[in-house]
């Protein structure tokens, strides 16, 4: 199996996280951090090369800080790592980033066969959900979303997804663009070793002329959307806290009956 | 030189029903979409025939019925086959604005249909507005509620998946019912390589759907998987009942109660917590609820950060002493 696994660089989910003033996410290299979904992709491509054989190859897009996910990535298990870097790159929507991932994915095609395009279901910064069926469609491969389980037999990829009103089983045959939940495993914590392998490994960085991409397609000058304002709210006001001396309940009872809440 | 604030061509707002009953979110969806022009309601499947007084109620003028020419099972449940179909009647009603409900299924889809008709996509919006020169602009919330954004979409044609909750529902009716067109699509190859080979809707609980809930009782590792005083609660004020990864993960409840960044999110006009830290998982999949309460026995809990009303105590006794309250005070 050679499976690609596209990792995202997001601000730590314990840090403050900001809007810069052109509407972009602020994304301070010391608080970033591996998007955490992305870690269960990882797991789904270690266990499958461990038990197949195979390459996973890491792939991500954006500044430079955003190399630290590939970094990552390699204590996790990837044998190799490609980071796509541009100035161009900013600003990019859903399909700009897309056509990025894509087409380094192409030129990894290009080099042998990929049989599995992996992700996380949604970074955990946007949260949009979007770019795994943005990816399948620039890749021209079918997808197959939020994946809580997922099975490989004779070139068939089949995932278990639950939805809001229903439960699902889907097949698609390989290669594919396959979105995971974290219902999928428990990812391991890296071990000392692959910690150690890590560092000898070395992200390659290609540009969009490395890749013959057109820098109007991507960035903010291909963007659909454009980001007008970004302001911060007021943190929520006439708070209370009570610490309950036998009358808590009757006295959250009055604070809802009062503010017309039932 | 003036400036139009219309839209080029009608708004087209995918109804989403289960049951043969149109869900809620959707007529949030209709209220949105007749402020910014004329509205063209789409429906998939059977059932359209039963929702016309209700969707002339609600301002729609005309309805597209989407029949899917295919063999292969659940074809239109499938997001490739459905964004095709969507942007076939796009393409024939000359939509300028997309409106869907901001589910999983309906992101995907709208995503798909963004590109296939070459328009900027906004989801999980809680508003969207026509401004100069006919743009869309929408209102979201980011980073766990705790900013606001207001995108602008480029393109001549825009799609906006809309959060649950996010406005009052009202209905505007029209004294006659929306006229019905019916699209025939055929699903490209493309779209039929992922096949569902089995689909099971979940039954319904009686309780309103978590997402879509105006209240919403959530329980957390501190109800030790007793969640009877959360039912009792839920029941008298007909909320749904939510609950943290652990929770879930422990077995307590089904996997489907998740709220969370990879759960459901919800924003409803009362957010309860009991039992619960307030982890940021959970939090960002609720800090845009209208009134937070929570209870919880550490009064170090960061749930308490954000809580409007916080009683330190233990769920136990708190909760049952409401209901007891609530039932005795609202009869």
């Amino acid at each position: 199996m050679r499976i690609v696994v596209c990792v995202k660089h997001v601000p730590d989910l314990q840090s403050e996280r900001a809007f810069d003033a052109e509407g972009r996410v602020v994304r301070v290299g010391g608080e970033g951090t591996l998007n955490e979904l992305d870690e269960n992709a990882l797991q789904v491509a270690a266990d499958l090369v461990a038990e197949q054989g195979g390459e996973v190859i890491a792939v991500t897009v954006g500044p430079a800080a955003a190399a630290d996910a590939v970094r990552r990535a390699f204590q996790r298990g990837a044998d190799r790592g490609v980071h796509v870097v541009d100035d161009a790159i900013a600003g990019s929507d859903v399909f700009g980033t897309a056509v990025c991932l894509a087409a380094a994915i192409r030129r990894l095609g290009a080099e042998a066969r990929v049989d599995l395009v992996l992700t996380g279901m949604a970074a955990l910064d946007g949260l949009t959900s979007m770019l795994p069926a943005a990816l399948a469609a620039e890749l021209g491969l079918p997808q197959l979303t939020l994946a809580a389980r997922l099975t490989l037999a004779d070139g068939v990829a089949t995932v278990r997804r639950d939805l809001d009103n229903a439960t699902e089983t889907l097949t698609a045959p390989l290669p594919a663009v396959i979105s995971v939940t974290d219902q999928i495993n428990e990812p391991a914590f890296p071990s000392s070793l692959g910690i150690m392998a890590a560092r000898k490994k070395t992200v390659e960085a290609w540009s969009l002329a490395d890749l013959s991409v057109d820098p109007t397609a991507v960035g903010a000058a291909g963007a659909r959307t454009r980001v007008v304002e970004a302001t911060p709210r007021p943190p929520r006001e006439h708070r209370v806290l009570i610490a309950d001396d036998g009358d808590a309940g009757r006295r959250l009872a009055e604070y809802l009956i009062e503010n017309k809440l039932v | 030189m003036t400036t139009m604030t219309t839209l080029t061509g009608p708004v087209l707002v995918l109804i989403d029903h289960h049951a043969g009953a149109v869900r809620p979110p959707t007529l949030e969806l209709l209220t949105l979409a007749r402020a910014a022009g004329d509205v063209t309601a789409l429906w998939f499947g059977d059932g359209l025939d039963g929702a016309l007084p209700l969707l002339a109620e609600y301002g729609v003028t005309s309805a597209y019925q989407v029949v899917i020419d295919s063999p292969v099972a659940n074809a239109m449940h499938l997001p490739a086959v459905a964004a095709e179909a969507v942007a076939a009647a796009v393409r024939q009603s000359d939509a300028a604005l997309v409106l869907l409900t901001s589910t999983f299924e309906n992101k995907e889809i709208g995503v798909l249909l963004a590109r296939e008709i070459d328009a900027g996509i906004v989801v999980d919006a809680n508003g969207v507005t026509v401004v100069a020169d006919g743009a869309v602009e929408t209102n979201q919330s980011a980073f766990a509620g705790t900013w606001s954004v207001r995108t602008q979409i480029t393109t001549p044609r825009a799609v906006v998946a809309i959060k649950p909750n996010s406005i009052p529902a009202e209905p505007a009716p029209l004294s006659a019912a929306p006229g019905v067109v019916t699209v025939t699509v055929t699903p490209s190859e493309d779209a039929l390589r992922t096949r569902i080979v089995e689909r099971n809707e979940r039954v319904a609980t009686g309780r309103p759907e978590l997402a879509e809930a105006q209240v919403v009782i959530a329980g957390g590792r501190g109800t030790n998987g007793d969640f009877s005083a959360i039912e009792e609660l839920a029941d008298l004020l007909g909320a749904a009942v939510g609950a943290t990864r652990v929770a879930t993960d422990e077995g307590w409840i089904e996997h489907t109660a998740q709220i969370g960044q990879t759960g459901v999110t919800v924003a409803p006009k009362l957010y309860i917590g009991v039992g619960l830290s307030g982890a940021v998982h959970h939090t960002g999949g609720m800090q845009s609820s209208g009134t937070i309460v929570a209870v919880n026995g550490d009064p170090e809990a960061p749930i308490f950060e954000i809580a409007d009303f916080g009683i330190v105590g233990d769920l136990f006794t708190v909760l049952p002493q409401l209901s007891a309250e609530l039932r005795a005070r609202l009869g």
